[in-house]
């Protein structure tokens, strides 16, 4: 059906597999950044779906909005990388919650507001990880954050080209969550698998398909 | 994202926050015919014999080439723009296979020159975004981006 290596064996199985792996690995940082926040936070249940490589770039809104986005590339048991992405307001917010002072990415993002959000991604990433760890037994080293202000396509299309397993259609295992506060903060994850490291979580998971 | 139109007089072909693909345009100033890719990645992969043609900037071109070929414009008053190919997120630049952005403009241009078809502009490198129109009424590309100055090609 899919004409796509190594995405063809993803089906209904492995997703679910996927989902309940994102879904602790997310609930997990929700908690950290509930703790943080000191705020509940909603999650969605996690989208795991193969999208056509096409409507990649607009998955999380126009192409062209502006997102702050944090990456983690991580070694280890599972090569790839969480991408932890928010837009411009919630951003400043983090910011404002987690150091007291008030900031404008839009006007400017320096030393000082990059590191804040790089220091939130690695909370967030490093207990979204860490499920991970600890439900497959593996081990995986998160790497420092690289961050990102620029349009939401070029973000997503860099990330899943340069890590994911894409052919004619993307993986995408994608969390969103929602601050229970009077002003929103909203952002998404995204896990992006390289190949062998897909192929190796399946096995983990036991959903690994012959051949 | 890989994908790949053309478009005459009245339209205005647009492709939004590109990151490490190239998006490259061919005009004929003649008629006026103009077209656009997105491509992905460099070239086709040798195993297999069936994929999405726009993808690769290889396939790419060859598809283009055969729509302009169609609507009867002459290929050999093509003039070529392109924009994109950036490298975002440190990635890093030590292993070959990560430098997506820069292996996609290396193949266009390459394969731009052995059709003959001369670059009149580009923008391309970087660390940043880029959204591309091309308006075929004057065969101008235009360049947004977030963090600087649009740039008309």
């Amino acid at each position: 059906m899919l004409n796509n290596d190594g995405l063809s064996q993803l089906g209904p199985l492995q997703l679910d597999a996927l989902k309940e792996v994102a879904s602790i690995g997310a609930g997990n940082a929700a908690t950290s950044l509930s703790d943080m926040l000191n705020s509940k936070i909603k999650m969605t249940v996690p989208n795991v779906n193969l999208i056509p490589i096409a409507d990649l770039p607009g998955i999380i809104g126009n192409e062209e909005e502006l997102i702050v986005a944090m990456l983690v590339r991580t070694e280890g048991d599972i090569n790839g990388g969480v991408l932890f992405t928010l837009l411009p307001d919630s951003a400043n917010l983090l910011i404002q919650l987690l150091v007291g002072q008030k900031t404008d990415i839009e006007d400017e993002l320096g030393e000082f507001e990059s590191s804040a959000l790089k220091e939130i991604s690695n909370i967030l990433t490093g207990a979204n990880l860490n499920a991970f760890s600890q439900m497959l037994g593996i081990t995986v080293s998160p790497s420092v954050p690289s961050l990102e202000f620029d349009m939401a396509g070029a973000i997503l299309e860099v990330c899943f080209i340069e890590l994911g397993q894409i052919g004619d259609y993307a993986l995408v295992i994608e969390t969103e969550f929602l601050s229970d506060m009077e002003q929103e903060v909203k952002g998404n994850f995204f896990l992006i698998p390289e190949p062998e490291s897909l192929q190796f979580i399946l096995e983990k998971l036991g959903v690994a398909s012959e051949g | 994202m890989a994908d790949l139109k053309v478009g005459s007089e009245d339209d205005i072909i647009i492709t939004s926050g590109l990151g490490s693909c190239v998006g490259v345009t061919l005009y004929n100033k003649a008629t006026k015919i103009g077209g656009m890719a997105h491509v992905m990645l460099p070239e086709f992969p040798t195993n297999r014999n069936q994929g999405n043609s726009a993808k690769y900037a290889d396939t790419a071109l060859d598809t283009l080439l055969d729509k302009l070929r169609k609507k009867k414009v002459n290929l050999n008053r093509l003039e070529a723009k392109m924009a994109g190919g950036a490298q975002m997120f440190n990635f890093s630049s030590s292993n070959d296979k990560m430098r997506i952005g820069a292996r996609n403009i290396e193949a266009v241009e390459r394969i731009l020159q052995e059709k003959r078809i001369p670059i009149l502009g580009a923008e391309v490198g970087g660390n940043y975004g880029r959204t591309m129109e091309l308006h075929n009424l004057t065969g101008k590309v235009l360049i947004k981006t977030v963090k600087h100055d649009d740039i008309v090609l």
